[in-house]
């Protein structure tokens, strides 16, 4: 099967810092594939790369088996590619169903009598709302009055309702409660169902593994490698994730540090 | 879903009370209350004294709709006033000193608001200061060049005796008389107030209003043309104020440069007044229509009690901060998530 976004030995410089070194990534439909690694691992450059925001300086990108050079995130939107950004899903003052439509109103009449379909717009997001479990009073209600797993999810339906093929989470749940990051999870699942796939960045494993089907470690700009759920564990990737031998010479100095407590008493 | 429990039906009341307009709606309310009790018996309720108010308020409201939209919008336009004063010489110096047709005149004064309206958004999108300061400084500008200008052609700052080349002018009674023995600008300002505020609430372009005000970062990020978006408002704010310096240059038969001073703050107050948020993607062009309403009212209204009009200043004031956090106190409502 060909994937429906492909990178190919990927790297990206920012002046002498290397951000990115040689990755690899594919993403198949109806697959949740988590980005894992700690801060500075590259994981918001490499998603900043596949959502057109700038170019890699070596590799290449393939969406579809065609190969792509995307010059704005625009361009990688109209070929099925969606990035929900944490801090820029939706607009708290605009109502859900403005911010909805923001940018794609359906319109009804001709000419200067063409006119944002406001009944049309209601019924779809009151529907798509509904598939994915949040119960508004009413879609006029400003987005400000719910809550942030709501909102994040709420951008999400947007994506895939607007025909997102590939769905790119930045953190959609680092600044959320255990509830609310449920809500989210939740659809995330939803959108796998319905054949999207998903890149899904998170520090959190215990998320990634709730929802993930392949994961990639990055660390510094470098990966680890590419993982499917079955040949590998929650422990292991949870290692790998904190740097696994930064952790096993921690654990060997708090040892240490006992051993001496216990000769000096 | 009739199980869940938080959904709920709201009261009329409480969805009322959550529009952007609601403050400025029972601020009309009250102040017409009051003047009627307290002036009704000398003049304030009748017919001449409605239509005074209403002129008053309607030459400020030709404004409002379209600085409520560009506030909505995020932005500001403190050049308003000036281009009163330039618009209106642009018209009457062509038609008194040049001998051009009145029609000729009208289409230079909305010709010189498009081009300055763009200048002021093109600047602003282009510079990416803010356009309180760009504006600021097209105040300045216009304002002296007006100045400046009429001096050098006429030797005066006053251009006069415009009636007679009004005369079956076809562009001219557009924008002049009493058609059913309402002023001109009274209809003017009613057809304004419905189309601004059907482009807010009915278009697409109107939903980029809300959007670029509200995020411009975000709304881009979907796609909206944000700059395209804040120029055009640029260009309606600066043809309204066109708009109004012709209806003026053709009621009174003359153009003066100090024309539309402060009226820009005016503008501002009116449109504040009627619950659009100052820092954009919240608000109604029917506020900033009541907010002009109201403010036509009190102007209108002292001088029908028979206090001095030097006190009306006092009363803006007061009336500008009582409404601006009435209104604060509505959005954090409405934004508070439903118990």
């Amino acid at each position: 099967m060909t994937p429906l976004i492909e990178a190919k030995n990927i790297s990206k410089y920012f002046g002498p810092v290397v951000a990115l070194k040689d990755i690899s990534l594919k993403v198949h439909a109806g697959e949740v594939h988590c980005l894992l690694g700690d801060n500075g691992a590259g994981k918001s450059t490499l998603i900043k790369i596949l959502s057109g925001v700038f170019p890699p300086d070596e590799g290449e990108l393939f969406v579809e088996g065609r190969p792509v050079r995307f010059e704005s995130p625009r361009q990688a939107m109209d070929l099925g590619i969606a990035t929900v950004y944490q801090d820029l899903a939706m607009i708290p003052l605009m109502s859900i169903v403005r911010n909805f439509f923001l940018g794609r109103e359906p319109t009804v009449g001709f000419g200067p009598f063409r006119r944002f379909d406001l009944a049309t717009a209601e019924k779809i997001a009151t529907e798509e709302l509904k598939k994915i479990g949040i119960d508004v009073r009413d879609v006029h209600q400003a987005v400000g009055t719910l809550s942030g797993g709501e909102r994040q999810s709420v951008a999400i339906a947007r994506a895939v309702h607007f025909g997102a093929k590939v769905l790119i989470l930045d953190e959609p749940t680092s600044a959320l409660g255990v509830k609310e990051a449920a809500v989210v999870l939740r659809y995330v699942i939803e959108a796998r169902r319905r054949g999207v796939g998903v890149v899904f960045i998170t520090h959190n494993v215990h998320h990634a593994w709730a929802v993930g089907d392949v994961f990639t470690l990055l660390n510094r700009g470098q990966s680890y490698g590419t993982f499917r759920k079955e040949e590998t564990s929650r422990e292991e990737v949870l290692q790998m994730m904190a740097g696994g031998e930064e952790l096993a010479s921690l654990e060997v100095e708090l040892e240490e540090i006992a051993r001496n407590q216990g000769r000096n008493p | 879903m009739e199980h869940d429990t938080r959904l709920r039906k709201v009261s009329p009341v409480r969805a009322l009370m959550a529009r952007p307009e609601f403050g400025s709606l029972a601020g009309v309310i009250l102040v017409f209350a009051f003047f009627a009790v307290v002036a009704g018996d000398r003049g304030f309720l009748s017919a001449r004294g409605t239509l005074n108010y209403l002129e008053v308020a309607a030459q400020l409201g030709l404004l409002a709709a379209s600085v409520s939209l560009l506030m909505i919008a995020g932005e500001f336009d403190l050049s308003v006033g000036s281009m009163i004063g330039a618009a209106g010489m642009a018209m009457a110096i062509p038609v008194a000193i040049w001998g051009w047709p009145m029609w000729a005149g009208i289409a230079l004064a909305f010709l010189l608001a498009a081009l300055v309206g763009y200048a002021n958004g093109y600047l602003v999108m282009r510079t990416g200061l803010p356009s309180f300061i760009v504006t600021l400084a097209s105040l300045f500008i216009l304002r002296g060049a007006t100045l400046g200008f009429t001096r050098m052609i006429t030797s005066r700052t006053r251009v006069s005796g415009l009636h007679s080349y009004a005369q079956g002018d076809p562009l001219a009674a557009l924008f002049s008389g009493d058609p059913l023995g309402i002023p001109i600008s009274v209809w003017w300002w009613i057809l304004i107030t419905l189309l601004a505020s059907f482009v807010l609430t009915k278009t697409p372009f109107g939903n980029w209003i809300f959007g670029v005000g509200g995020d411009a970062r975000a709304s881009h990020a979907v796609g909206v043309p944000v700059a395209r978006v804040k120029i055009i408002l640029f260009m309606a704010t600066a043809m309204s104020a066109a708009l109004l310096a012709v209806i003026q240059v053709l009621d009174t038969g003359s153009a003066d440069v100090l024309r539309g001073e402060l009226k820009e703050l005016e503008a501002i107050a009116a449109a504040v007044i009627g619950g659009n948020l100052l820092t954009g993607g919240y608000g109604s062009v029917i506020g900033g229509s009541l907010g002009a309403l109201l403010l036509g009212m009190v102007k209108q209204g002292i001088f029908f009690t028979g206090i001095n009009t030097d006190w009306f200043k006092v009363f803006l004031g007061s009336l500008l901060l009582a409404a601006v956090l009435l209104n604060d106190l509505l959005r954090k409502k409405a934004l508070e998530a439903p118990k």
